[in-house]
């Protein structure tokens, strides 16, 4: 195998996951407008709900937009790290799955490019969100523009590893609603996107904890300080290790001999 | 030998730019004052002071700090770089608010509960005259030209024009419920007053003594009950001005020229008192019952920062 033909995999995918995206016009309408109602329309409920505390990246009060944007960030990453999921399951039951899968490149390379489709999808509709989170005043220093973007590549190719590992268990397209109640839900609520951590420790302290070692806490962590051009290096490190072992037990899930596939294969 | 260089000249740098201005916070409850580098965003230290400090000025030199110590029944002037008493000023009972006019030569103390003015002379340190005015005198101000000085009371609803010759009230304007604050535009063609019971911001023209424009604020999602306006600052090009809305914690930016507010900007909780930096760069916010400070970017109207200085800061002073 050369390397042209890796370059030539990795395009072929990334370029069909793009053409798809730009294809289904209501998937990206969609994927705006589902952080754009929270933030126009939840938060602006909540303006003032933080309280008086100033933490971390920020230096002073902010609004509840504000706190919310990186939240908001990274709801977008794991809609679409779970969609890129539900695309596998999709492609499973169409067959395109077994061309991918038969091509002599080695699996985990394959996958690789299958999530970094899905993370460079999810990043087109990050920065689309900020830029009209923008104009509604929420700006953060230019500079955080720049450094957000490999922590967007980190945290996306985290949460769509989890995505792509979940992928692996799901037998049918109609289980995609399961993953919403059972993962996307309780991953979003549970965590720092909402509300930080010092407000949940005050209302219940086992919340507190799952929010705290909640991975997509340590992501929106990670977006937040990188936002605001700094870096938070135990959220980064958090992040790293949790792709690291998503992506190895989704190697191991998508093994035919191995993994998940063997199991429900037939 | 050239990391050391690097270093060096590093540490220059941040010097350099770490002496640009000094804060100082009167801070009610700590009976202290706070000294803070707004530059490195920094708490340098508190000193304590006496009793109750609430209004703090710097002399038009830069020389001498005033503040007064309201349960002390004083106006203390300390050296403004080494922050040592230099004189006890004779302020009368319970000072809160004082002004200063232009050449340095004249205090003027608001007596709340006395219902009158203080006028001390600086260079003799002493109390020259007394002048009496409404109910419950409180914010005051000297014209830019040293004609007028203004005070408002509190219960009787006016702002006082004394002669600052003869002090003698030449006229009054009646104002809305409780008056706080007073600013003139550097002019001296317009006063700005704030009515902390009806919310509002009024302009008064000097030259008629009328009210000229009177401007409401509205913060979205915030009772009108919340909206206290305090302390108010025009900047020299008469451009913007800036309302401290107190339990609303937040401050309005005034288009000056079409008395319009186009923003709201969020600081800490009762914000009460204002300052500019000598270069109206920055503005300077003192929040009551959040315990700090916050900076304000004037270019970009954005807030900066907020840092923690100690128990109900009140009043802030800018030394250049």
């Amino acid at each position: 195998m050369r390397i042209f033909h890796y370059w030539f995999a990795l395009w072929g995918i990334v370029f069909r996951e793009l053409l798809r995206f730009v294809k289904q016009k209501e998937r990206f309408l969609s994927a705006l407008v589902r952080p754009l109602i929270w933030l126009f329309v939840f938060a602006a409920g909540f303006r003032a709900a933080l309280g008086i505390a100033i933490i971390p990246p920020y230096e002073t009060y902010i609004l509840y937009e504000v706190y919310i944007t990186p939240g908001l960030i990274g709801m977008i990453q794991l809609f679409n790290g779970m969609q890129s999921s539900l695309s596998m399951v999709y492609d499973r039951e169409m067959g395109s799955m077994r061309i991918l899968l038969v091509s002599p490149l080695p699996r985990w390379y394959l996958l690789l490019c299958k999530l970094s489709a899905g993370v460079f999808v999810s990043i087109l509709q990050v920065y689309v969100f900020l830029g009209i989170a923008w104009f509604y005043e929420i700006q953060a220093p230019l500079e955080g523009y720049l450094y957000l973007l490999p922590a967007l590549m980190l945290s996306g190719l985290m949460l769509g590893a989890l995505g792509l590992l979940l992928s692996s268990f799901i037998k049918q397209l109609e289980n995609f609603a399961g993953v919403m109640n059972f993962v996307i839900f309780p991953m979003f609520f549970m965590s720092t996107a909402l509300y930080p951590l010092w407000k949940l420790k005050e209302s219940s302290t086992w919340l507190y904890k799952i929010a705290e070692y909640n991975p997509f806490s340590q992501a929106v962590e990670f977006l937040r300080f990188a936002l605001y051009a700094q870096l938070n290096e135990q959220a980064f490190v958090y992040t790293a290790a949790a792709f690291m072992l998503f992506l190895i037990l989704a190697i191991i899930g998508y093994n035919p001999s191995k993994g998940m596939m063997k199991r429900k294969g037939r | 030998m050239n990391a050391k260089l690097l270093l060096s000249s590093v540490l220059l740098i941040v010097a350099t730019t770490s002496v640009a201005e000094t804060i100082f916070v009167s801070l009610e409850k700590d009976n202290a004052i706070a000294v803070v580098d707004p530059i490195a965003g920094k708490l340098i230290k508190t000193v304590n002071i006496g009793q109750r400090p609430r209004g703090i000025k710097i002399s038009p030199d830069g020389q001498s700090l005033y503040i007064a110590t309201s349960d002390d029944d004083t106006v203390l002037e300390l050296d403004a770089n080494t922050l040592a008493v230099k004189s006890k000023l004779p302020s009368g009972e319970d000072p809160e608010t004082f002004a200063i006019n232009s050449l340095g030569t004249r205090m003027y103390v608001s007596n709340e509960d006395d219902n009158q003015i203080t006028v001390i002379d600086l260079q003799s340190k002493k109390a020259i005259a007394t002048i009496a005015v409404g109910v419950e005198p409180e914010g005051i101000a000297v014209s830019p030209d040293n004609q007028w000085i203004v005070s408002a009371s509190e219960t009787t609803n006016m702002v006082h024009w004394i002669d600052a010759n003869t002090h003698e009230i030449k006229a009054n304007t009646l104002v809305d419920p409780r008056p706080r604050a007073l600013s003139f535009s550097a002019d001296g063609r317009e006063l700005w007053v704030t009515s902390e019971i009806d919310g509002t911001l009024m302009v008064i023209d000097v030259a008629t003594k009328e009210i000229t424009q009177r401007i409401n604020f509205a913060v979205p999602g915030l009772g009108q009950d919340k909206i206290q306006p305090v302390g108010v600052v025009v900047d020299d090009i008469h451009q913007w001005a800036y309302v401290a809305l107190g339990p609303a914690n937040r401050v309005a930016v005034v288009n000056a020229q079409t008395y319009q507010v186009e923003k709201y900007l969020l600081v800490g909780a009762r914000v009460w008192n204002l300052a500019f930096s000598p270069d109206q760069l920055r503005l300077y916010t003192t929040n009551g019952v959040s315990h700090d400070i916050s900076i304000i970017d004037l270019a970009e109207h954005k807030v900066t920062k907020s840092i923690a200085v100690g128990r109900y800061p009140w009043g802030v002073a800018v030394k250049p």
